[in-house]
């Protein structure tokens, strides 16, 4: 690959290293002979290697078209011409908790508080496709999310909430095409056009099998339903966007930026490449496609991943998919602040690290963001904690004015420098995922599995030694401190709630149809080629559970076991 | 995945952990990193995977004859899993495996669950030393195992 240089003539060349020189044989030799600096070497929480200074001389290998201008390739600076100027990033707290009832309660206080999209969070059940009174789903119901079972779950869980208005985000995986199929089938019950809606299913299993390990099926037929509903969006749901591609959990396992950053990219290259197999146009589909990544503590290292991350992905969709439309190659994201950076030790300090977590994904461009409670390393978020967050989101928004100008931080040296050299490392594992055979071939082999406890293990010896600070926990402990936090209460009736309501939809459904459209389901799941969309909408319309669905399917595809690695 | 360290002379000594995950979710980032700091402190470690019963870890447990049961959850459902593994312990007359709780959960839930008979709950954000430490302590409180 040439590199094109940036403008900087030969003599401009030579002016500033001459300066750079001087100044360190001048001013920083006298001053480090008086006074040392504190370390011997500075690094990003990525262990890439930090400057002292950074000046021109570092961006001259960067082509100025590569940082260019925001809504162009490669979209550097942004996925749209006038960005916040436009309208704000969406203020997305997720929530969920109990039956659809009780979370229906909480999205309707968000609403009044100001939160202008909508995210949910499912119960474990639900996430690995069980229904409440199976026996694995035994103390978890509605504990950490809401349970939906069927679809009259669903319609109280949006009761009174009009679904064309507001953005749903629904943070589901294995499960997730059966999520997607019941919220067609109430919009389709509340006679809303299809291409109204807009929102998000996650749906991205592929790093359910690297980091999260939420799984039902074997990763083929798992990427098959991904495919699935891309191409059934794709058709008929203009606004919606079929997956969210997403490192967050990557970094949540242990993952660098860095990693973050190239696994994600990764495995979207396994799914558009899945689609374009099936004969899909790469242009009629990518312009849908969106990607969730974590606002960590290193402040300006998230913001250069999310730059970088933004450039990579214009090239790849360009370069290696031929697309056309610049939709295509904008790559947009939702943001979420790092839970595993909460800590129980003087927990209010965790407002602090949210807000600049928050302020670096909105530097580096975030379309949403949810900010995490302050008492979340105690169980889920009360919702005085959620009020609590989404005001720092509204401070940034409304009060600090950073969000008139479109990246503020383009341009400095140090962070187009970390941008560059971020995508240097990100295109660099992706050649080696592709020297491997590629990312199936790479999950099936454990290979982004180990690599992820490795940095797991090398950051908690980190931790341990000081080396990375946590305030409150290895730095300015408190051995005395009394912890005094009202956490979320669970309802311990939940578990009995939701089982009789799931046992009265099932004696009122027509047992007889439920069990003639599951044969079908198996047929489609055996025929390759079909989509699996619409015979789950069918099914969801008849009232079958999730659980009559995954277990079904379980009969033609199998489970997926993970071998452990430690 | 058994981590084996054979050393003969010093089998008697060694500490022998089964480290589980049980239940739904799929946080396995601390048990990794917990298995690590056990295995590199010499102890004999066996992983399960995720997503195991309480009756497959304790009869694993059984079966491998281990000292210590570590069970790591993050799902919330510390209060009806933990009180299953301690009565399957105690119905297959295996009390005297060590049960050590993982996780995320309140601490008035590990106060109760210790007055169940959970012998210790590691908290986020122990420190591997820490938790080499706690293993040991647990392990030299109780004294050498009964035969089975």
């Amino acid at each position: 690959m040439t590199v094109e240089k940036n403008d900087l003539d030969a003599s401009t060349l030579e002016r500033l290293t001459r300066t750079l020189t001087e100044w360190e044989q001048k001013e920083l030799a006298s001053f480090l002979a008086h006074q040392p600096e504190t370390k011997e070497h500075y690094h990003t929480a990525s262990r890439l290697p930090l400057k002292r200074v950074y000046t021109a001389l570092d961006t001259n290998e960067t082509p100025l078209e590569d940082i260019g201008l925001p809504g162009r390739y490669p979209f550097t600076r942004g996925p749209y011409p006038t960005m916040y100027r436009g309208r704000l990033w969406t203020m997305r707290q997720i929530a969920g908790f109990g039956t659809g009832a009780d979370t229906n309660q909480r999205f309707k206080y968000l609403i009044s508080q100001g939160q202008t999209g909508l995210s949910v969070d499912f119960d474990m059940p639900t996430l690995m496709g069980y229904d409440s009174d199976h026996a694995m789903s035994v103390g978890e119901v509605g504990r950490e999310g809401v349970a939906i079972d069927v679809l009259d779950d669903m319609e109280a869980l949006f009761n009174g909430i009009d679904l064309t208005e507001i953005s749903v985000s629904m943070t589901i995986n294995p499960s997730a095409w059966i999520l997607f199929a019941m919220y067609i089938a109430l919009a389709q019950s509340r006679g809303y056009d299809l291409h109204q809606l807009s929102g998000t299913i996650q749906n991205d299993i592929l790093k359910e099998y690297i980091a999260q390990k939420e799984w039902v099926f074997p990763v083929r037929p798992s990427v098959r339903i991904v495919r699935d509903c891309i191409t059934y969006g794709a058709e008929n749901m203009r606004r919606y966007n079929p997956v969210n591609i997403s490192g967050y959990h990557i970094s949540e396992a242990g993952a660098t930026a860095v990693q973050e950053a190239a696994f994600t990219m990764a495995n979207a290259i396994a799914y558009i490449e899945e689609v374009v197999k099936a004969g899909v146009d790469v242009d009629a589909f990518a312009p849908r496609l969106s990607y969730y990544f974590v606002s960590q503590a290193d402040f300006f290292e998230e913001i250069a991943k999310f730059r970088a991350v933004r450039r990579v992905y214009a090239k790849i969709m360009k370069k290696r998919f031929g697309a056309t439309k610049p939709e295509s190659m904008r790559l947009r994201f939702h943001s979420q602040t790092a839970a595993a950076t909460l800590t129980k030790p003087q927990y209010t300090v965790n407002v602090v690290r949210t807000a600049f977590q928050a302020l670096a994904a909105v530097l580096g461009g975030a379309q949403s963001l949810h900010t995490n409670g302050l008492d979340e390393a105690f169980a889920i978020p009360t919702e005085e904690a959620m009020t609590l967050a989404l005001r720092t989101q509204q401070v940034i928004a409304d009060e600090s004015n950073v969000a008139s100008v479109i990246d503020p931080l383009g341009g400095s040296y140090y962070v187009e420098s970390l941008t560059a050299q971020m995508e240097q490392e990100i295109f660099k594992i992706l050649e080696q995922v592709e020297a491997m055979g590629g990312t199936l071939k790479a999950i099936e082999d454990g290979w982004f599995q180990k690599e992820i406890a490795d940095s797991a293990y090398e950051f908690a010896r980190r931790k341990a030694s000081g080396e990375r600070v946590v305030i409150g926990v290895n730095k300015y402990v408190e051995p005395d401190e009394k912890l005094e936090v009202d956490v979320h209460p669970y309802d311990p009736a939940t578990e009995r709630r939701q089982i009789e309501n799931l046992q009265r939809v099932r004696q009122k459904r027509d047992q007889q149809r439920v069990t003639a459209l599951l044969e079908q389901l198996k047929q489609v799941a055996r025929d390759e080629s079909a989509n699996i969309m619409p015979i789950t909408i069918e099914l969801m319309q008849a009232r079958a559970t999730m659980g009559d669905i995954i277990e079904t399917l379980k009969t033609v595809w199998g489970t997926y076991r993970e071998t452990p690695v430690i | 995945m058994s981590e084996r360290n054979e050393n003969p002379q010093h089998r008697d000594a060694i500490i022998r952990v089964l480290i589980a995950k049980v239940g739904l979710d799929g946080h396995d980032r601390g048990v990794k990193i917990v298995a690590r700091c056990l295995r590199d402190a010499g102890m004999d470690v066996i992983y399960t995977g995720l997503h195991r019963t309480p009756e497959e870890v304790v009869s694993t447990a059984i079966q491998e004859d281990v000292d210590v049961l570590g069970v790591s959850l993050l799902s919330g459902a510390h209060m009806t899993i933990f009180p299953r593994l301690i009565a399957l312990l105690r119905e297959s007359d295996a009390a005297d495996i060590l049960l050590v709780g993982g996780g995320v959960m309140p601490d008035e839930d590990v106060a109760a669950l210790k007055e169940l008979g959970v012998a210790e709950i590691l908290l986020q954000d122990t420190p591997p030393d820490a938790i080499v430490e706690t293993v040991r302590r647990v392990v030299r409180a109780r004294g050498p195992r009964s035969a089975h």
